[in-house]
């Protein structure tokens, strides 16, 4: 069978003008026939030669950091915007959803809303009718059905969004995104709507940073970076990769620079980055992974020698103390003199899906005292969703902060009469 | 079902792909329409007071003398408010491209809706003021022809047509140049006084001034119900200039809308 998507050679060009204003005038063009041009435009590709194929009933996560060119890529199979050059070949009808709420009018009312929004999608307005009670009771808002959509609180304008949305029925669906909206527990009613839609035998594909998502979601992944692919397979193989791909200020954190230090100055951390597995510099886990955290200490006096303790702190987003690792616990002290490269060992990382930051210390003493260097937030550091009890069960954000290794048994006790 | 995506290449009109998506022409001039009039007091009545309060203004200061053999309160009511779907439709659809970037940023639809849309939505306010307009025929006393329906529907034909060819060029160009913002509303200004509406401009003007295609639609109207005979030579020249700026905003406006979701 011939696969619904054929991707070939897409790229799309913008010029970037420089010395000029961000917008067009029309003084401006005019002036440009007259003089010779002062302003140099670059070019440059959002998307540089990119073709894969997908087929019927594939669910693909397209991942990729900041300005990738993901959401160009979604633009063009969406119409919205031509490619510069290449083509795309569409076996079926597509319905994008590059946003939530597109064409909402806070004048009208959620009902007339439903039916324009719907309408905008492209749906048929017989459509919309048939599916009416089923959006409304999705979107639990059927009390406010009738005011106008301006008194709406934006969480409750953003679930009716989506419910339109998630009622539409194309043979591809286009996504970017629009997992981020309401409270945790619509996101889970969304998440779930979407893996329906991905089993009904749909065409997903689907844009995201939720690596949670991605995974739970689909079965292939393409990697962008920079406007050309990366990866293109399985969709476990292709988020490890996206972790590998340097984002600069993530991945190295240069610490030299930093002047917020406490300590005597004698010797200093450098750099603080993170490794995987396979020794690849990574700036991001899933929960369960083999982690190792690197960091460089340099003696400011070549002839410096002595043992001391290291530590590196984990806190969560509210910079609560998650958990340490001092050496000190292990009866261990590193051997600092020159260039020094310290590696703490995580076999199997406990912490649930959240963005982390950390604490670097180095003492002589135990109990914190002859502080040599001490630094807050030299890190930030993200966790994703991961299957930690390789169960094929995802772990989610939840409430949960720890995940544990445990196993359950029972047995049945004799009743005595 | 099976498209291509690619650079394009050629224009075509897409009527097919607008009869697809008829129903989006019903809604998003019900939009408008409903959006217009929400939270007023007065509603669609505001549709009616508008010509009428102009009226009332151009009668005390130019009014006394009748004009073209009609009281000048009907002559200048029938001017208004065919005047009004021309106005009132150039500048919704001239700036209806950058109202809507939202929406043309984040999905397909043809283009061209949108702007017929606001074409349409004046075309309903013209219903409205003329429900009003009837009982000023009847009032005065103004013998109307048995052609009058047929003069109707041509003068709104011709005033549909130039609304929307001048509308989408301004659509396209202001989606670029957002210089056409300020040029829109001064031009339909300056417009209305070279147009038959306050009062009928000079003779000798008349080749030069039937360009406008406005010139000959609100001529037409009216001679639906007066006496002075139609000048066939300048409902030509006029009905040509509609069909010209029709092509040409409509070619232009397809030629750029591809682009429209990386300018807006």
């Amino acid at each position: 069978m011939k696969p619904i998507l054929e991707i070939k050679n897409i790229r799309k060009k913008f010029d970037i003008v420089h010395n000029r204003q961000p917008y067009l005038s029309l003084r401006d063009s005019m002036a440009a026939l007259f003089k010779q041009s002062g302003s140099t435009a670059e070019e440059f590709y959002a998307l540089d030669d990119i073709s894969f194929n997908v087929n019927e009933g594939e669910s693909i996560g397209i991942i990729g950091k900041n300005g990738a060119g993901k959401s160009t890529l979604l633009k063009i199979l969406s119409k919205i915007t031509p490619p510069t050059s290449g083509s795309i070949i569409s076996r079926g009808r597509v319905a994008s959803l590059l946003e939530v709420g597109t064409g909402f009018h806070p004048e009208l009312t959620g009902r007339e809303n439903i039916f324009l929004n719907g309408s905008i999608l492209g749906m048929k307005q017989k459509e919309v009718k048939s599916k009416f009670d089923e959006i409304v009771d999705f979107s639990g808002t059927e009390k406010f059905l009738d005011t106008p959509l301006k008194h709406f609180s934006s969480g409750m304008q953003l679930r009716l969004a989506f419910s339109v949305a998630a009622f539409l029925e194309p043979e591809i669906l286009v996504i970017d995104e629009v997992l981020a909206v309401g409270d945790a527990e619509f996101q889970k009613k969304c998440l779930g709507k979407m893996e329906e839609v991905g089993k009904s035998g749909k065409t997903v594909l689907f844009v995201s940073h939720n690596m949670g998502a991605v995974l739970r979601l689909c079965s292939r992944a393409v990697l962008i970076n920079e406007g050309k692919i990366v990866a293109d397979s399985d969709v476990q193989n292709v988020i490890s990769q996206y972790y590998t791909l340097n984002e600069s200020v993530m991945d190295q954190v240069l610490l030299s620079e930093r002047k917020d230090r406490k300590g005597n100055g004698k010797c200093k951390f450098q750099k603080v980055w993170f490794t995987n597995k396979e020794g690849k510099v990574v700036n991001g886990f899933q929960s369960g992974d083999y982690v190792e955290i690197n960091a460089l200490v340099k003696a400011e006096d070549p002839n410096f020698e002595r043992d001391l303790y290291v530590s590196v702190s984990f806190c969560n987003a509210l910079n609560e103390r998650m958990f340490s690792l001092g050496s000190g616990l292990l009866n261990k002290k590193v051997h600092i003199n020159g260039l020094t490269e310290v590696k703490w060992i995580i076999d199997k990382l406990q912490l649930a899906p959240g963005e982390y930051m950390g604490d670097l210390f180095l003492f002589e003493t135990i109990g914190g005292y002859d502080m040599y260097d001490m630094m807050e937030q030299v890190f930030r550091f993200v966790v994703d969703e991961g299957d930690f009890h390789h169960s094929g069960q995802l772990q989610s954000k939840g409430r949960d902060m720890f995940f544990v290794e445990f196993d359950v048994t029972s047995r049945q006790i004799p009743l005595n009469k | 079902m099976e498209y291509e995506i690619k650079p394009q290449e050629k224009i075509s009109l897409g009527l097919k792909e607008l009869w697809q998506y008829r129903e989006l022409f019903f809604f998003f001039t019900w939009r408008d329409i409903k959006v217009k009039y929400k939270q007023t007091v007065f509603g669609f009545a505001w549709a009616v007071f508008q010509p009428l309060l102009m009226m009332a203004i151009f009668t005390v200061f130019f009014g006394g003398s009748s004009q073209e053999g009609l009281p000048y309160e009907v002559f200048s009511l029938s001017g208004l408010i065919l005047w009004n779907v021309f106005s009132t439709g150039l500048s919704n659809a001239g700036n209806s491209m950058v109202t809507n970037a939202n929406i043309i940023k984040k999905i397909y639809f043809p283009r061209l809706i949108i702007p017929i849309s606001a074409v349409l939505v004046s075309l309903f306010d013209f219903v409205m003021a003329f429900i009003i307009f009837i009982p000023f025929l009847i009032y005065y006393h103004i013998h109307v022809s048995l052609l009058f329906p047929v003069m109707l529907i041509v003068g709104l034909l011709i005033t549909a047509v130039s609304t929307f060819g001048v509308g989408s060029l301004l659509a396209a160009l202001n989606i670029k140049y957002r210089d056409f913002r300020y040029v829109i509303p001064f031009m339909v200004q300056a417009m209305l006084f070279l147009t038959p509406v306050i009062k009928t401009p000079p003779d000798r003007w008349k080749y030069i001034l039937a360009v406008n295609p406005m010139y000959s639609a609100i001529e037409l109207f009216r001679s639906g119900f007066n006496d002075k005979p139609l000048e066939y030579n300048l409902l030509a020249i006029s009905i040509t200039s509609a069909i010209l700026f029709f092509v040409i905003g409509l070619y232009y406006f397809r030629r750029t809308e591809s682009y429209f979701a990386d300018l807006a």
